[in-house]
């Protein structure tokens, strides 16, 4: 049988960890390359710590484990020449490149009055700004193909509704759905089709730090995962506390395959019912 | 390899043609049995011939010819009675039921104040409370069994934005997205999850008919399907005249299988980018 995804070339950024490495390795399941980016370092706006190259190479090695390519690079997506220099690697190696899962995203918890200069552009800087230039990079290589393509921008049921005390990756992720509707626009005539997945909390590091425990859990003096579970739970509409990557994982594979040719400008909700409740 | 939906069986309404035999055959592809009921017969405010006994014949054959079962019946969604005889005893063969895709749908045309309350009222139950009924008769089912399950309402664009000379359609298929909400919140704790597909134009005999012609190309005299073609095109941002039946049947099997095991309470557009034109 072959795979949803044979013969395809993926580009996927964040991708030493959390969800990033999980569409790599179900993308890769499927019989896609892999062209993967990360920044792998920490940075000072952000609480909790960032990927490594130790993760990025525990990707690379989950890839290969599964007969595929991948081509893994150290990548800033606040750069846009680190992103077009490692995705010219990637294509060159690979030879084309068919899908994009503009994936990176960090976050920071405050309240909107207490958020600073720097943590309000960090989070815009690399939710938004480094998605848009993610598919800037993307673009002319699936143009210049002529053979369509798919990509597929995570936003999140914040780019859909209001969570309180993360105001500016909530401005980011709604930028993110405003940003894949204009794409699906101005990408239709090349049969390139640009969707977002919206999930509620993923069970990933950017989720399962102390800060989001205490946003989550404020009457609590040192939460933890367990207190944190049916909090997140009473918030989604399914009895679960909250979705694996492999579930985004399995929406990201859906969109970027065939079986979903003609869909395109659509917000994907991954989200236990969150937006329903 | 196992289908992404081996072991459970589907109840699917409209299954003679269209759509509805499309999703039959692909969820048998994918491993499913499936109960198929069909009206089959004529409606006097629908200008365009329903499907026919020989219509059913040719989904069971295809359905068994992927090597899985089928129970077809007689049953219209405008009697309870009915749908629920024909479940019952489909699950009474097959032993349980997992996945609804409520189907059934005709279309009929008039401006909102021509529409007689014949034309009115036939639409609103078949399209709207017929799904209504659909989902009714298989809830029990989906509980009792404890496994959790997934409906699939099929809506429409039409569900999600207006069309002139279509209001009671539009109306109906708007109902249903609203009604698929408030069954996601009744349903949740059962694990059972409740999803709409809301296609463009989609290449059926509902839509492939000389009054849908005229509707969109109300300036020529007898429009044909080559003008439809340029029509319906002129309304979907991607570059195709009108989606296929297998691409909504690949969005039910999405929401169907367990990839989509946290998804609920979603409206997912096959349209081609219509509501971001």
């Amino acid at each position: 049988m072959t795979g949803r995804m044979a013969g395809k070339v993926a580009f996927v950024t964040g991708a030493a960890r959390g969800q990033g490495r999980s569409h790599a390795v179900r993308l890769a399941e499927e019989g896609a390359d892999i062209i993967a980016i990360d920044l792998c370092e920490d940075l000072p706006e952000v609480p909790y710590p960032l990927a490594t190259k130790a993760d990025l190479d525990e990707t690379v090695r989950q890839v290969e484990a599964l007969g595929r390519r991948i081509v893994a690079r150290v990548a800033d997506v606040r750069d846009s020449a680190s992103i077009d220099a490692a995705l010219r690697e990637g294509v060159d190696e690979l030879g084309r490149l068919d899908a994009v899962c503009a994936n990176v995203g960090i976050n920071n918890p405050a309240p909107a009055h207490e958020i600073t200069e720097e943590q309000w552009h960090t989070v815009i800087d690399i939710d938004l700004g480094g998605t848009w230039r993610t598919v800037k990079a993307a673009i002319p290589y699936l143009v210049g193909q002529g053979t369509g393509g798919s990509m597929v921008l995570t936003s999140s049921a914040a780019g859909l509704k209001g969570y309180a005390n993360i105001a500016h990756y909530t401005a980011a992720k709604h930028g993110i759905n405003g940003l894949m509707k204009t794409l699906a626009q101005e990408l239709a005539e090349h049969h390139i089709r640009v969707n977002t997945v919206n999930p509620t909390q993923v069970d990933t590091p950017m989720i399962m730090n102390d800060p989001m425990y205490r946003l989550f859990c404020p009457d609590i003096e040192n939460p933890t995962r367990e207190d944190f579970a049916p909090i997140s739970q009473s918030m989604n509409a399914l009895p679960i506390p909250w979705v694996e990557s492999r579930d985004v994982s399995n929406s990201v594979l859906f969109l970027l395959s065939d079986e979903s040719r003609y869909i395109t400008g659509v917000a994907l909700p991954v989200d236990a019912g969150v937006l329903i409740k | 390899m196992a289908g992404r939906v081996e072991g459970k069986v589907a109840f699917i309404t409209g299954a003679a043609r269209g759509q509805g035999r499309s999703h039959a055959v692909k969820l048998a592809e994918e491993g499913a049995d499936i109960i198929a009921v069909d009206a089959l017969k004529d409606i006097d405010t629908v200008t365009y011939p329903m499907a026919t006994d020989e219509d059913m014949q040719e989904t069971v054959r295809l359905v068994e010819a992927t090597g899985r079962r089928i129970h077809s019946a007689h049953a219209d969604v405008r009697d309870f009675e009915s749908l629920r005889i024909a479940l019952d005893a489909g699950v009474e063969q097959f032993g349980h039921v997992d996945i609804v895709s409520a189907n059934a749908g005709i279309l009929s045309f008039g401006a909102v104040e021509e529409l007689s309350e014949e034309t009115w009222a036939q639409m609103i139950d078949i399209n709207l409370s017929g799904v209504w009924r659909t989902a009714k008769a298989a809830i029990p089912h989906l509980i009792r069994q404890g496994t959790g399950g997934s409906i699939i309402l099929t809506s429409s664009v039409a569900g999600l934005r207006s069309y002139a000379g279509v209001g009671h359609y539009v109306s109906a298929k708007h109902g249903v997205v609203g009604l698929m909400k408030t069954l996601a919140q009744e349903l949740a704790e059962h694990h059972i999850r409740v999803n709409t597909v809301n296609p463009t134009q989609v290449d059926t005999p509902m839509v492939q008919h000389p009054d849908m012609y005229k509707l969109f190309s109300p300036d020529i005299e007898n429009p044909t399907k080559e003008d439809f073609a340029q029509a319906s095109g002129e309304s979907i941002l991607y570059p195709i005249p009108w989606v296929e039946s297998i691409d909504v049947s690949n969005a039910v099997l999405f929401l169907a299988s367990e990839e989509s095991r946290y998804i609920t309470g979603v409206a997912l557009p096959i349209d081609g980018g219509v509501l971001v034109k």
